[in-house]
């Protein structure tokens, strides 16, 4: 990612043609990746009165940013975020708390089970969630929970989407971090069982603080995953009011289907806080991806 | 929990006294130090996220199955009855969805290895070149992954739109009559669909091959080129074989994001007559009007079967290169 290892020799080489190819074919490619969202940008920034009138695709006469405040206040957009950040930020957590644990347990142990264990984890993260989703959703309508939950049930909950994500991303978070802690020299907890400490001390105080990389990746990936779900919400949650920003979206567009403009806004107000949050933590969200794909 | 059966030391007889070097070589695996307390710890550490994972996924997973051979409207559990095969006969049989379905889920995959995966290999091979700029490109192209398949949905609705769409607009369709219908036009709209997902997919096998490019051992490349060999030479008989398990992981990760496909069809046009998809037909017997559980169970375990010929030789692959390890 970074020039430095040709930069001397490249700063005095002649510019060669191929060079200057590649980065009018990259420049170029780049610009049309980027289209669809420009062309939303757009847009959202002309008032449908105006599109209506003089078409899409025309010059702008007024640019301005009401369709983003008239689709942040008339949807109670905040409200929604509200919502997916009382379900995102436990069920990031929890995922990170519970995960860890079964990773700790599984690779600085030889325990027989622990094959099986990760093998469970592992296979379950990889099953569509249409596979489970008909009993979950007869379960989540059976567990009664009165007075803990808006529903007094687990369905249509906050809680009932923080369990399922919990449930369903900590087999990825498993594997990835017992991959990692397995990569942890094995005398450092040998030391410390030595010298008396328990094993949760040694998860909680040596083990622990020396996932933080791969911690941070995680709490990025499963931030965006998490923020970005649309499928359990929608079959899980039936109030609008207790929707995430996501199936929320999806509302606006059919209350407001006949205002493209307004409803480009929404998605990509929608959208902001993972852009913010790609751009600030990027280099923890690529290498998330890739700590589950590219070991071995 | 925990399946072992050596006795345990006393703890006293573990602990030297504070500051002492540890003289003595533990066992590897040291669960001959662990006192009962410990072991009760770690059984709860394990079995606490177990017990949580196991009940959500693999529980109503094989609900699922049991729940295919049987009818229920949902309603009380004695309206429950066993129908063995039933349900699958009326689904490979009578339901005009099902095959199409399954027909668009296997385009779906192919169209994602057959388009945006190489070309997100030959991005990441330019990009892997230090160029200059190299992380603005990166990021254009990856910028899709960060989004939600539901705002991907909406963004694209914006030019594929009939009459307010970018496409009509620019080539004339955009009046009454000469409509060109991207997303209602059952021939269409599967492979515009398509279009936004590739849109997407790219970018993430690209920093797929990226990371496994990283991996590439330079001194490769360098005897490559010391033979003489060009660019594609390098490329075909050097790095894309080194690129191997990178390769398998980007298979698995494209078969189950095609058995996955759900937000964007359902934004676009809840899976209407041209996008059918097997989660979508799931999902349509929970959240449309008839709830038919054991029929939706049944597509449910087409989808589960289909998914664990994948799944299985993947876990059994990596796992078996895992205890090598």
């Amino acid at each position: 990612m970074s020039t430095g290892t040709l930069a001397l020799g490249k700063k005095r080489a002649p510019v060669r043609p191929a060079r200057i190819l590649l980065h009018v074919f990259l420049a170029g490619a780049a610009l049309a990746w980027l289209a669809p969202l420009a062309w939303a940008i757009y847009a959202a920034l002309r008032p449908y009165s105006e599109t209506s009138e003089k078409g899409y695709v025309s010059w702008p006469d007024t640019l301005n940013f009401d369709n983003f405040t008239n689709a942040f206040t008339q949807s109670d957009m905040s409200h929604y975020f509200v919502n997916t950040m009382i379900i995102a930020v436990p069920a990031v957590l929890v995922t990170l708390f519970l995960s860890s644990m079964v990773a700790f347990y599984v690779s600085r142990f030889d325990f027989r089970i622990n094959l099986a264990l990760l093998l469970v984890f592992t296979a379950g993260n990889l099953l569509p969630q249409q596979v489970i989703i008909t009993p979950l959703y007869r379960l989540y309508l059976l567990i009664d929970l009165p007075g803990i939950t808006m529903s007094g049930k687990l369905y249509d909950s906050a809680l009932g989407l923080v369990l399922i994500h919990v449930a369903f991303q900590s087999g990825f978070c498993a594997f990835v971090l017992s991959n990692y802690m397995r990569s942890l020299p094995h005398e450092l907890t040998e030391a410390a069982l030595v010298d008396g400490a328990s094993v949760w001390r040694q998860y909680w105080q040596i083990v622990l603080p020396l996932c933080r990389p791969a911690m941070a990746a995680l709490a990025t990936l499963l931030s965006i995953w998490i923020y970005n779900d649309f499928f359990w919400a929608l079959v899980l949650i039936s109030t609008g009011e207790n929707m995430p920003i996501t199936s929320a979206l999806n509302n606006l567009t059919g209350a407001y289907f006949t205002d493209p403009n307004l409803v480009a806004a929404g998605a990509l107000l929608t959208a902001i806080p993972t852009l913010i949050v790609y751009f600030v933590l990027q280099r923890q969200f690529v290498s998330g991806l890739t700590l589950g794909a590219n070991k071995g | 929990m925990t399946t072992e059966t050596t006795k345990e030391i006393p703890e006293a007889a573990a602990v030297p006294s504070p500051g002492a070097a540890p003289a003595k070589k533990v066992p590897h695996g040291h669960r001959r130090l662990l006192t009962r307390r410990d072991r009760l710890t770690l059984g709860l550490m394990a079995g606490l996220p177990t017990v949580l994972h196991i009940a959500l996924v693999w529980v109503t997973a094989l609900a699922s199955i049991a729940l295919a051979f049987t009818t229920w409207d949902g309603i009380g559990f004695d309206s429950i009855q066993w129908v063995g095969l039933q349900n699958f006969k009326e689904l490979f049989e009578q339901n005009p969805q099902f095959w199409p379905a399954v027909q668009h889920n296997v385009i779906w995959f192919v169209v994602l290895i057959a388009i945006p995966t190489p070309l997100g290999l030959f991005l990441a091979v330019q990009l892997d070149k230090k160029i200059r700029f190299s992380r603005v490109y990166q990021t254009a192209f990856f910028l899709p992954v960060v989004l939600s398949m539901a705002v991907i949905g909406f963004v694209w609705q914006l030019i594929y739109n009939p009459d307010t769409g970018l496409i009509n607009s620019i080539i004339g369709a955009n009046e009454p009559g000469k409509y060109i219908d991207w997303i209602g036009d059952p021939d269409l709209n599967l492979w515009a669909i398509l279009i936004a997902a590739s849109w997407r997919h790219t970018g993430y096998m690209m920093i797929l091959y990226l990371a496994g490019l990283k991996g590439v051992d330079p001194s490769l490349r360098e005897a490559s080129a010391l033979d003489g060999a060009g660019e594609w030479q390098t490329f075909k008989n050097v790095i894309f074989p080194t690129l191997r398990p990178t390769n398998t992981v980007v298979l698995v990760v494209t078969i189950i994001e095609a058995l996955r496909a759900f937000d964007l069809v359902f934004v676009f046009n809840k899976g209407a007559e041209g996008t059918e998809l097997l989660s979508i037909l799931v999902t349509n017997n929970i959240i449309g009007e008839s709830s038919r559980i054991g029929y939706g169970s049944a597509i449910a375990v087409v989808l589960l079967l289909i998914s664990l010929v994948v799944i299985i030789p993947y876990l059994v692959a990596t796992f078996r290169k895992e205890r090598r390890a």
